[in-house]
């Protein structure tokens, strides 16, 4: 029997409210034990002893919204480099898009997923599956059979699902397997060659621009969708305060609906695009200074249920590029911790309400293990120090890509050791 | 051979639906539909009932069984049958209709047999003619001769309806079949299910007092009755259930489904099937299961039942 026991923690598990000083003791690769006087009248006897010297122990990240290139563009990321990066910056569980090539809308190739995961990946990587067969927006995808293959959730990625009827019917289908269905939330004619946000800013730099409030109708017709079929929706990344103002609402009503946001949508504005910056043009773009602390305010207020890196390599080839004809997309595995422990520093958002939408509320919605350092759980977890300083250098990243949107920031605070199953996957202790 | 009484049966001249009969209605035209079956096992199955009368199959909708069954109930009972099978323009449909209705009542027919693809359309032509009309279809809304035959054949093997679980499985969303059945059956006391996934269950459902499972074997949990549903091909490529191996895996009737149903339970399928999509051959060919070729001889002889009924209003 395999044991490990961390003594000299600051234990935080939100899920539970749990945070204290304490120990915690795996044993074959889950918790068996955690608690503030775990270790205290004997030091434990054991083979393998972590002393994590008073920082923090908390379950490992989950990243509800990563995109990698396998199968089909290996060269930009494939299940093993992203699962490299993940475990440095002590996400332990990424749900992974289904915009691949080919697109996962086949149970075999989810299988093909977890096997290749299984065989090449350090961290737990969870299929979405495709909502619609080739993400084309037409036709829906064998969800029971994908369900059963692996899949966690079914959304078309980086797409919208355009036709009304289609989505109506997806989510009639999905509520038949109680299936969670992720949402891309912008309305897909409007935002047709734009690359910025509609506003002074872009108008100066002459950026192609589309209103923020393409993302606000999408959200609402699929809250209406939501109440006419019962499904169970996540809008993957909100990034705008109509929107966060119409999921509280949906909220209030008791409608089955969550969102996330991307920690770059909690860290920059439109402004952070500068001189033509590529590396900063996202989907959706960076939205105005009003917008960006909205979504502060939405992860205080717990309105936003998740923080996601939305993590989307992108080669030299597609991002330099003028700025309208560059890939859209960061990565983010590694900077999704640091990035959102600032609101923490900020004075914004408590330190168990940032990590509970790093860990516990994307367990629950998507219905995973782990999130927890609850006994019985998979012994998935971050050893972290929240304090310490560094400096962003996009070439030392573990991605295969390099266009990280935060490249030269100062953040606080990061991954110090990160463990799947018990197994330590990163130390840089 | 008829039924010696030549009281009448219905007050309608019409059959449009199960919607206007009564329970009373029912086990008279199922009670007079018995001779009929003994009839149609004999030797000489023709007699002179409806001798100069003239039935007229319009059929807007391919059909093989329907009409075919209509055809012979009428020729039985010894009246002129003339099939007509119209193809349909996609335009301008309500004129046509009616203005084929005014060409045949200058014809006098006596019964006028129509399917159409739109709800009301029976109902339409009853007030247009001055025949009777039989509903052999219409839309998604009724199909009654069905939902009669359904329920001569439930009932000779279990003798009456009260009580008895029926589930009603597949894509009743377009389904006339399941929609009079399950007018037929609740009326007749019987507890109706619904078993379908979402897209395929018409909304408020649960308002015709039947209960609606999207798990198949939560559905059949102890089903005396088991009566699938046609998928039309165009209808499992996408638009309401992804693909065909899907449907199946959820929501066809193999032996692991039915397993949860009560022992004995019997199964139907209004017909034409599709093996391996809603149901699995081996059931559909299992005649200890299987009344599926009985409801076929059940459908004659509730058509002669019905044609017989309806003649007795006429002078």
């Amino acid at each position: 029997m395999k044991r490990i026991a961390f003594r000299n923690a600051r234990l935080i598990d939100p899920a539970s409210g749990l945070d204290a000083k304490g120990g915690l003791l795996v044993e074959n690769g889950r918790i068996a034990d955690v608690g503030p006087r775990l270790f205290n009248d004997a030091e434990p006897n054991d083979p393998e002893v972590i002393d994590c010297r008073g920082l923090i122990l908390a379950p490992g990240l989950i990243d509800a919204r990563v995109f990698t290139g396998e199968p089909g563009a290996e060269h930009r990321e494939s299940l093993e480099s992203a699962s490299a990066a993940a475990a440095a910056g002590g996400v332990t569980g990424m749900i992974v898009m289904p915009n691949t090539d080919p697109v996962i809308d086949e149970p075999s190739l989810v299988d093909f997923l977890l096997r290749r995961a299984a065989a090449t990946a350090r961290v737990r990587v969870h299929p979405a599956a495709a909502l619609t067969k080739g993400l084309l927006g037409e036709t829906m995808t064998e969800m029971g059979l994908l369900k059963e293959a692996g899949a966690v959730a079914f959304t078309d990625g980086d797409r919208s699902v355009a036709n009304a009827r289609v989505f109506r019917r997806a989510l009639s289908y999905a509520a038949t397997f109680d299936v969670l269905v992720i949402s891309h939330a912008e309305d897909p004619e409007l935002v047709k060659g734009a690359s910025a946000t509609e506003g002074e800013f872009a108008t100066r730099l002459g950026i192609p621009a589309a209103p923020a409030i393409a993302e606000a109708m999408m959200v609402e017709r699929d809250i209406r969708l939501v109440e006419l079929t019962g499904a169970r929706l996540h809008f993957a990344q909100i990034s705008t305060r109509a929107a966060l103002e119409a999921i509280a609402a949906a909220k209030a009503r008791g409608l089955p609906v969550t969102c996330g946001v991307a920690a770059h949508h909690l860290t920059l504005n439109e402004l952070d695009v500068g001189a033509y910056y590529t590396f900063r043009k996202m989907r959706p773009p960076l939205r105005s200074e009003a917008d960006r602390a909205a979504m502060v305010e939405g992860v205080a207020s717990g309105v936003i249920d998740v923080i996601v890196s939305s993590h989307e390599p992108q080669g030299a080839d597609t991002k330099r590029q003028p700025y309208a004809s560059a890939a859209a997309g960061t990565v983010g595995l590694e900077t999704l911790l640091p990035a959102a422990l600032s609101l923490s520093h900020n004075g914004d958002a408590g330190l168990s309400q940032i990590l509970a939408a790093l860990t516990a509320a994307p367990a629950r919605i998507f219905g995973l293990p782990g999130g927890t350092l609850a006994r019985g759980a998979p012994a998935d977890l971050v050893l972290l120090d929240e304090n310490e300083p560094f400096v962003v250098d996009a070439g030392k990243l573990r991605s295969r890509a390099h266009n990280s949107a935060f490249e030269g920031r100062k953040f606080q605070g990061r991954a110090k050791a990160t463990f799947v199953g018990g197994e330590c996957v990163f130390d840089a202790r | 051979m008829t039924s010696a009484d030549h009281s009448p049966i219905l007050r309608s001249k019409h059959l449009l639906g199960i919607d206007g009969l009564s329970p009373l209605d029912i086990v008279a035209l199922l009670d007079l539909a018995e001779t009929y079956v003994v009839q149609g096992r004999a030797s000489d199955k023709k007699t002179a009932l409806l001798r100069g009368r003239t039935l007229i199959n319009l059929f807007f909708e391919s059909s093989t069984r329907t009409q075919s069954s209509f055809e012979l109930a009428g020729k039985r009972l010894g009246a002129d049958v003339m099939n007509m099978s119209v193809k349909t323009s996609s335009v301008s449909k309500g004129e046509t209709l009616i203005d084929t209705a005014s060409t045949l009542n200058a014809m006098r027919p006596d019964i006028l047999v129509v399917r159409h693809q739109d709800a009301g359309a029976a109902e339409l032509l009853s007030r247009k003619l001055d025949c009777s009309v039989i509903n052999a279809g219409d839309g998604a809304h009724e199909h009654p001769t069905q939902a009669l035959l359904d329920a001569l054949t439930i009932r000779r093997h279990r003798g009456s309806f009260e009580g008895l679980v029926v589930a009603i499985c597949g894509d009743v969303l377009h389904s006339r079949v399941a929609r009079s059945n399950l007018r037929l059956l609740s009326m007749m006391g019987a507890q109706v299910r619904l078993v379908a996934p979402r897209t395929l269950l018409p909304c408020d459902a649960e308002r015709f007092g039947v209960e609606v499972y999207t798990d198949m074997k939560s559905g059949l949990a102890g089903a005396d009755i088991v009566m699938m549903l046609r998928l039309q091909l165009e209808r499992m490529s996408g638009a309401f259930v992804p693909s065909a191996r899907e449907y199946f895996r959820f929501y066809g009737l193999d032996r692991e489904k039915l397993s949860v149903a009560k022992p004995g339970a019997l199964v139907m399928h209004p017909g034409p099937m599709n093996r391996g999509v809603e149901i699995a051959s081996d059931i559909a060919d299992d005649v200890q299961v299987s009344l599926i070729a009985e409801q076929v001889e059940m459908g004659v002889a509730l058509r002669m039942a019905i044609l017989d009924a309806l003649s007795r209003g006429m002078t």
